[in-house]
């Protein structure tokens, strides 16, 4: 796992230069995108196992293939109304890079959308959301058609500390 | 191309690192005049295949050491020298000195040989070779200087016709003492005009050696026409700054350029660097990360290995008779056929897991092993008498838990010899027996390995812990404090009663470390001490990290597991004995103790559990002797769990050690019981007497 881990993030690193590849998905009618190469998998919702006075945001843990995962509800991260969890309701298994450990989560989204190829350079910065507590989650904006994404600064989303 | 000798360096070092535990276990055995054949033979075995080792991989600095170290041990066995406390301590001085060469070899750099020439000289002195090898030089070793020489030496370009090759003269330098080297090579002309039979290169060179001047320039004797060569003494001092003496050499082109952009140059040059790194230099080594060596492998007996494999072989035989039935049309005899097969499979497995858990156990030995030169070194530093008494060193526990707690328990006792064990005198004076004990001793009990330190000196000196913690702020003048809360103490950051700083305790960033690291692996520091008569630290370890006997229980609608190691027994309460104390502690009066409830849906904030205390189970508990109650719905299975990390993908939970996943795939999670207590808050101000009195309790029983 921290190999792949590794790997992508060697594959992040070279992709800088250029395009990255992006997975959005839907959160509360907007669309959010991740570095494609963090994730591991997509799974549906199960059941998940709750962790004792954890924050709201933290669902509890799945075992998946033998490895403890944490399950993270991105809406309650976020601080929007909590949705019930349908079909669609989709777990982003990512692997990320936290404080020099290699980390596995799952993300609880509303639905997952698109792939899209993005340049750095057109990821607008952030704009000043001073008063936000969510303006550490974005790494930058984009315009995609006429639609608007939120590219999600993955570490600091799933950084609990 | 030869074979890679590299892939077999590890194996090397592992066996030659035992080599030298080997050898310190039984120098430590010696007694000068008394010796033993046998621990001289064993000495000398483990020498001599060190040597042998080093020599086949090209590790010539160890091997030229053994070799001086090998030489006087067979003259000691041939009995044609006494053996004398100084050969004793040499030796074991040497076998320091090897494991430092061997630690930076293995980190791939170059041995600091310093220690180790030094150690060769003792050792020539004592063969009384020291005259032979320093045949141009009549000096005996106390007079022995070492100066440090600037060699200038420009050959001149015909110097190849006469025959003489400057790599042979470098070599013979080196082989003199430590050599650093400077090559010029402003003078060679572009590609077109370089003539390849003339040389164009100019060296400078520092010598520090103990020869005089006369054995280097008897080097240079032969090519004195053919080249230009300055030999100064710069004084004992080596310097390698060029600048500070660029002027005294006017003849030679100066240039700063470092070694290494040398070997892109010229492939004489290119030699000429790489001989001079071969030779024996002392370089610096570069700030290089030393290699991680945690993640060695381990030695099995062949005896575990085959059990294993019948193991195997029967599991093989289950899983064939289980498809078989699998096969077969299901009727009630095959029914009970499939449920012996899975019961016999069940057994299979359980066998091979403690099998497999088995090769990671080691005798407790293998830790045990270092005290005695610890102890006698220490004891010697510090003008005190000691005996070490080493039991259970047959008790076998897990090879990580057993890596972990080397270290505290070396400050342990460490900690013994310098404050708990008294001088001769005082001992004396107290009526003791000059030579104070330690004890070292590990058994099993339970799950559990028990490993205590144990001496017989002055104890705790509760007065001095008290006034030093309130002088420290960790508690306040006015607190009451029973001498085992004293003691207690000296667990906390900070804390040190050592009056002077010493290089062997009495930094104070001892104990709450060692607690810390024992902590970590589980386990549980105590210490229990009379004054004058001594103290004792007990650590308690678990056996293995890997997997536990859990007791599954139901809270709310949650699965949680509590080590079964931990639960003293389960009971329905009953009810009219159940008191409140304070606000919401309620305590069960179970027998001669007093039990505080834990409601555990409360503790994790779970809804949805029974609430009526007789309608739930207890689940008394027991942890660092404080015995609690857990509130729970049901008791389901008990079952053997594989730990898994909890934190390898999230971060620690308090009251949780770690989580595990059950037969249908459902992760679970562990509870720790003292995360637990500490978590409820049951030592809070307003419920500490209810602990005392448990300790008390605990203390008697």
């Amino acid at each position: 796992m921290s190999e792949q881990a590794e790997q992508n993030q060697q594959l992040i690193l070279e992709g800088q230069h250029d395009e990255n590849q992006y997975l959005t998905f839907m959160m509360a009618g907007e669309e959010y995108g991740m570095n494609i190469l963090a994730v591991q998998e997509i799974r549906g919702w199960e059941d998940v196992t709750a962790i004792p006075n954890s924050p709201s945001f933290v669902k509890g843990a799945i075992n998946l293939r033998g490895t403890i995962v944490p399950i993270i509800d991105l809406r309650l991260r976020f601080g929007i109304a909590d949705n019930e969890y349908g079909p669609l309701t989709v777990v982003i298994v990512v692997a990320v890079e936290i404080n020099g450990q290699n980390k596995v989560m799952g993300i609880v989204v509303d639905a997952v959308s698109d792939v899209y190829s993005i340049s750095e350079e057109q990821a607008k910065d952030v704009p000043d959301f001073q008063d936000s507590d969510n303006a550490e989650f974005v790494h930058g904006l984009v315009n995609v058609g006429e639609k608007m994404v939120v590219l999600l600064n993955l570490e600091s989303v799933l950084n609990l500390e | 191309m030869s074979i890679d000798l590299s892939q077999f360096f590890e194996v090397f070092f592992e066996e030659s690192l035992e080599g030298l535990d080997a050898m310190e276990a039984e120098l430590l055995n010696l007694e000068p005049g008394n010796e033993d054949m046998e621990t001289i033979n064993t000495i000398f075995r483990a020498a001599h295949s060190i040597k042998g080792g080093s020599g086949t991989f090209g590790f010539t600095s160890v091997s030229d050491f053994t070799h001086v170290l090998e030489t006087l041990l067979d003259q000691i066995r041939d009995g044609q020298r006494a053996l004398t406390a100084e050969h004793v301590n040499l030796l074991l001085k040497s076998v320091d000195c090897l494991r430092g060469m061997l630690a930076a070899l293995q980190a791939e750099q170059e041995p600091d040989l310093t220690e180790a020439d030094e150690i060769r000289k003792r050792f020539e002195v004592i063969l009384g070779l020291s005259e032979d090898i320093d045949s141009t030089n009549s000096d005996t070793p106390e007079t022995q200087s070492e100066n440090t020489y600037q060699i200038d030496f420009k050959p001149h370009p015909h110097l190849f016709k006469t025959g003489n090759e400057p790599l042979y003269m470098i070599s013979e330098l080196a082989e003199l003492g430590e050599l650093e080297t400077q090559a010029f090579y402003d003078a060679i002309p572009d590609i077109d005009s370089l003539h390849a039979e003339e040389c164009f290169l100019a060296w400078r060179f520092f010598l520090t050696t103990s020869k005089p001047e006369s054995a280097i320039s008897e080097i240079f004797e032969w090519v004195e026409d053919d080249a230009d060569i300055d030999i100064v003494l710069c004084g004992g001092l080596f310097e390698s700054d060029l600048s500070n003496d660029e002027d005294s050499t006017p003849s030679v082109p100066v240039s700063t350029e470092s070694e290494s952009r040398l070997e892109t140059s010229e492939p004489e040059s290119k030699a000429v660097t790489s001989n001079v790194t071969n030779a024996p230099v002392v370089k610096k080594a570069e700030a290089k990360k030393p290699s991680d060596s945690s993640a060695t492998s381990i030695r099995v007996g062949i005896d575990k290995v085959d059990s294993l494999i019948n193991m195997v072989g029967e599991l093989v035989i289950t899983q064939a008779m289980l498809s078989q039935i699998g096969e077969q049309e299901i009727t009630e005899s095959t029914i009970t056929a499939l449920q012996e097969g899975l019961a016999q499979l069940a057994h299979n497995t359980r066998d091979l897991q403690e099998n497999v858990m088995r090769i990671r156990m080691l005798p407790i030995s293998f830790v045990f092993s270092r005290f005695p030169r610890l102890v006698r070194d220490t004891s010697q530093k510090l003008g005190k008498q000691v005996e070490l008494k080493l039991l259970g060193e047959q008790t076998e526990l897990d090879k990580t838990v057993m890596e972990k707690i080397s270290d505290p328990m070396v400050h342990l006792v460490r900690n013994s010899l310098d404050h708990g064990l008294e001088t001769p005198e005082q001992r004396i004076a107290a009526g003791k027996d000059p030579v104070g004990t330690v004890t070292l001793n590990a058994f099993h009990q339970g799950g559990n390995i028990v490993i205590e330190i144990m001496d017989d000196g002055q104890g705790l000196n509760t007065e001095k812990i008290r006034s030093k913690a309130i002088a420290n702020g960790l508690i306040q003048e006015t607190d009451e404090l029973s001498p085992d809360e004293i003691n207690e103490l000296i667990f906390m950051p900070g804390f040190s009663t050592a009056d002077e700083v010493s290089d062997i305790s009495g930094r104070g960033v001892g104990m709450d470390v060692v607690r810390r690291n024992i902590q970590a692996l589980n386990g549980s520091v105590e210490v229990a001490s009379a004054p004058g008569v001594g103290s004792t630290f007990t650590i308690r370890l678990p056996l293995t990290l890997a997997i536990l006997d859990g007791q599954l229980v139901k809270v709310a609608q949650h699965t949680y597991i509590i080590p079964l190691i931990s639960i003293v027994e389960s009971l329905q309460i009953d009810i009219s004995k159940v008191s409140r104390v304070g606000k919401d502690l309620d305590v069960l009066r179970l027998r001669d103790e007093y039990i505080p409830i834990l409601r555990l849906y409360d503790i994790f904030n779970h809804d949805g559990a029974i609430e009526e205390l007789d309608k739930t189970l207890l689940v008394v508990v027991e942890s660092d002797n404080h015995k609690v109650g857990l509130l729970v719905d049901d008791l389901l299975a008990q079952q053997q769990v594989v730990i898994k990390s909890l934190e390898a993908n999230y971060q620690k939970v308090d009251g949780i050690s770690g989580a595990t996943i059950l037969g249908d795939g459902r992760v679970s999670l562990i509870i720790d019981i003292s995360g637990l207590i500490k978590l409820s808050g049951l030592k809070r101000p307003g419920s500490q007497d209810l602990i005392v009195e448990q300790n008390a309790v605990g203390g008697a029983a």
